[in-house]
């Protein structure tokens, strides 16, 4: 990467154009995900709104002007809540949003919050009926006499409304803060994660649900880990995956036992003595955790680095790529501002060939597995405006020799930060959430994934 | 990140003593001084910026669970190097000698419990435990007057011997957790809680009977106990309504690692006396804390007198 042309197709950074600046000013953006067309995106805030984009269709005549993200439905998911019983609040935060693969014309999210996951119908209508015959235009019943003749009612063509409502409240299972939901390969259940428990439900049950991980201990003086994030594989709907605030990840199968305490593979990198410090453990916790595609590999973040690891090798991960290595001398400040329990989360391009993550001061950053090219980005508006190509970021360590535009260590701002991330399934389409504005880059150079 | 080195500049064998807790105040500093000051001043500021980050939790939404637990394994971390090099025993014991006897009945289930365990295991130090003892918690009670509905008692317990100070010195943190309550709002409590501190035991029963505060006089409650006055106080209006939805999930661990509620509130300024008491850096290592140092600041010159 840099400013050399770039001679291979696959992450031409050149190539991503910031497609608009979707501003949603009232709340910072807590979640971003696109469904598994790609056609909708779903983000949610902290003021508990769900916003839907949804991807307009390539129009023919201008071949280069791809499907833009325009608002497609914006509804409030959650409420703040109290509970009496510990005199807190309930956040409405929205954690996280699931989208479930499409079954018939409406889409179906799964979003939740602390506390509560709820399922959403989202649906278009674009026909009314017309010519009731006890009914009036404006739904007023009509006087009965003055109806001499009967009508059969049409459809006609209205203006597309898309409606949202609530198909399910999975309500009261947890007693701890929900981190992670995902929807089984199956269809019909999905798994919800907080700090202590995973528990697995049916799409059509909301009164109960399965306990199947369970890390508390009997005695909380010897809470040591917590889960941090949970998945389920993409293609074997009897394997999940947990990580943990030690740097583990434990493979599970529900086949084993209805209890899922005893794993089946646990992963996890012995640390290295000559770099131990007291934040090890700190920065050594999972953020998140994601599939692959192909359902053969891990991606995992942590507070400096990103790593994918083979499902087959539990020894150590398959490549490591630092983030910001920079950091590394800053652990003590980053830990009195609290900036080092920032939670990154990370992302999987369609074939599983790059990997991307977000950092501070709005960088994001994508790495290449087969390259092993790698190119820091700005989510801003400065440097963003429509049809622009980015550019390529660097930053110098302190003191260090730099280059024009090139940002030093002690200049980064940390309040800017990008934890969430998404990549389109199937192009090189990628949403940026930083704080509360969300950029879409598309690559239009290389629409095809490589 | 922080160099493991322990230059000695003492090479006495003199000083060999210094780690198996030699209690002179002289040896206190020479063992001080035997690994690098820099190291363990940085050790020090981290421990104390720790236990700050443990008990300034934001109570209107509960805290977050995984930020809590990964503080209490590094304090623990911290702990047991210091631990291991003695200056853990050094340190509490410095602390222990600093203080004045304690007049005020002090109580802990923690106390308790490690009395008896500790009272046998001897020397070693209990494990910083990030909540503070769910058993601790059941059996302990909080005498309430009037308008609660449930009605506890505290149980109390007089000074442990000085050879549990290492036990009790941080079993407090978390467990004081809950008692942080919204400093900002409660101006009357602090300073209530003030005068209390001010003034010796007999006074205790004004005002905040119901708070807790870490009490630090004897050493070995430096941070793990609970302050209750006695007898039961007279009616203070505000904080019988404050704390008039008390109930006795509030002693449940669940409730002190997920959901801290709007009750006793815990007096920072016992904590920070005995931090400023081994460490210049003590307060000055919290940015994030520091608007609300800047108000116990003045408060605890007022109580520390200096």
């Amino acid at each position: 990467m840099g400013e050399d042309t770039d001679a291979t197709p696959t992450l031409n950074h050149r190539g991503f154009l910031p497609d608009h600046n979707y501003v949603t000013e009232a709340d910072i953006i807590s979640t971003v995900e696109f469904n598994h067309t790609g056609e909708l995106l779903a983000t949610g805030d902290k003021g508990g709104r769900v916003v839907i984009f949804q991807r307009e269709p390539e129009s023919k005549t201008e071949p280069f002007s791809q499907g833009e993200y325009n608002v497609y439905s914006t509804f409030q998911s959650h409420e703040p809540e109290f509970d009496y019983l510990k005199s807190l609040e309930i956040e409405e935060k929205i954690n996280k949003i699931r989208w479930l693969p499409q079954q018939n014309a409406a889409h179906f999210l799964l979003s939740t919050n602390d506390k509560t996951i709820k399922l959403w119908k989202v649906s278009e209508r674009d026909k009314r009926p017309e010519g009731y015959n006890l009914k009036d235009e404006e739904g007023r019943i009509k006087d009965i006499s003055t109806v001499t003749s009967l009508q059969v009612p049409v459809l006609k063509p209205m203006d597309l409304m898309v409606e949202v409502s609530p198909r399910r409240v999975f309500a009261n299972a947890h007693t701890y803060h929900v981190n992670s939901i995902s929807v089984n390969s199956d269809y019909e259940t999905y798994m919800s994660a907080d700090d202590l428990r995973i528990n697995l439900w049916h799409l059509d049950i909301t009164d109960r649900s399965f306990n199947i991980v369970d890390i508390k201990p009997a005695n909380m003086e010897d809470l040591t880990e917590v889960i941090t994030a949970a998945e389920f594989h993409p293609h074997h709907c009897n394997l999940f995956v947990y990580s943990s605030s030690k740097g583990t990840l434990r493979l599970c199968d529900m086949r084993e036992a209805a209890l899922c305490d005893k794993h089946s593979k646990l992963f996890e990198e012995p640390e290295d003595p000559s770099a131990r410090s007291f934040f090890s453990e700190i920065i050594s916790s999972v953020s998140d955790v994601k599939f692959s595609h192909s359902g053969r590999y891990l991606l995992t973040r942590d507070y400096l680095t990103a790593k994918v690891w083979d499902l087959n090798m539990e020894s150590k991960p398959l490549e490591t790529y630092q983030v910001h290595d920079y950091l590394r001398s800053k652990l003590c400040s980053l830990y009195e501002n609290d900036c080092i329990f920032d939670k990154f989360e990370c992302a999987w391009n369609g074939s599983d060939s790059v990997i991307m993550t977000g950092a501070y001061n709005n960088f994001f950053r994508m790495f290449d597995r087969n390259t092993k090219r790698d190119v820091t980005l700005e989510a801003s508006r400065e440097s963003s405006k429509p049809r622009a190509v980015l550019k390529p970021r660097r930053v110098c360590a302190a003191g260090g020799k730099r280059r024009k535009d090139d940002i030093s260590v002690d200049s980064l701002d940390f309040t800017k930060k990008i934890l969430h991330t998404a990549w389109h399934p199937n192009e090189n389409i990628i949403a940026i959430a930083a704080t509360n504005n969300l950029y879409i880059f598309q690559d239009k150079l290389n629409s095809e994934m490589h | 990140m922080f160099p493991k080195g322990t230059k000695r500049k003492f090479s006495d064998s003199g000083e060999e003593q210094v780690s198996s807790g030699d209690q002179s105040p002289v040896a206190a500093s020479v063992a001080a001084r035997t690994m690098s000051s820099s190291y363990s001043l940085q050790r020090q500021s981290l421990l104390d910026m720790s236990l700050i980050k443990l008990q300034l939790c934001h109570m209107l939404v509960e805290p977050n669970l995984c930020r809590s637990v990964l503080i209490a394994n590094t304090v623990r971390q911290i702990q047991e190097e210091m631990t291991q090099d003695g200056t853990w025993q050094i340190m509490t014991q410095a602390l222990a000698a600093a203080q004045c006897p304690a007049d005020r009945l002090v109580a802990t289930e923690v106390l308790c419990r490690q009395t008896d365990a500790a009272a046998q295991a001897g020397q070693s130090p209990k494990p910083f435990s990030v909540v503070g003892l769910e058993e601790g918690y059941h059996s302990e009670e909080v005498v309430m007057e009037g308008d609660v509905e449930t009605e506890v008692t505290m149980s109390t317990l007089s000074p442990v011997s000085p050879q549990l100070s290492s036990a009790s010195y941080l079993a407090g943190p978390f467990g004081m957790g809950p008692c942080w309550e919204e400093d900002e709002e409660e101006g009357e409590c602090e300073e209530d809680e003030e005068e209390d501190s001010e003034e010796c035991v007999s006074e205790g029963e004004e005002a905040d009977q119901d708070h807790l505060s870490a009490d630090s006089r004897t050493g070995e409650q430096v941070f793990g106990t609970f302050e209750i006055k006695h007898p039961a106080p007279p009616q203070d209006p505000v904080l019988g309504e404050l704390f008039s939805d008390v109930d006795p999930s509030y002693y449940d661990l669940d409730t002190v690692l997920t959901g801290m509620q709007s009750t006793p509130k815990m007096g920072p300024y016992d904590l920070l006396e005995s931090l400023s008491s081994h460490g210049p850096t003590a307060l000055s290592s919290s940015a994030s804390c520091r608007s609300d140092l800047n108000e116990l600041d003045h408060i605890m010159e007022i109580i520390v007198g200096s």
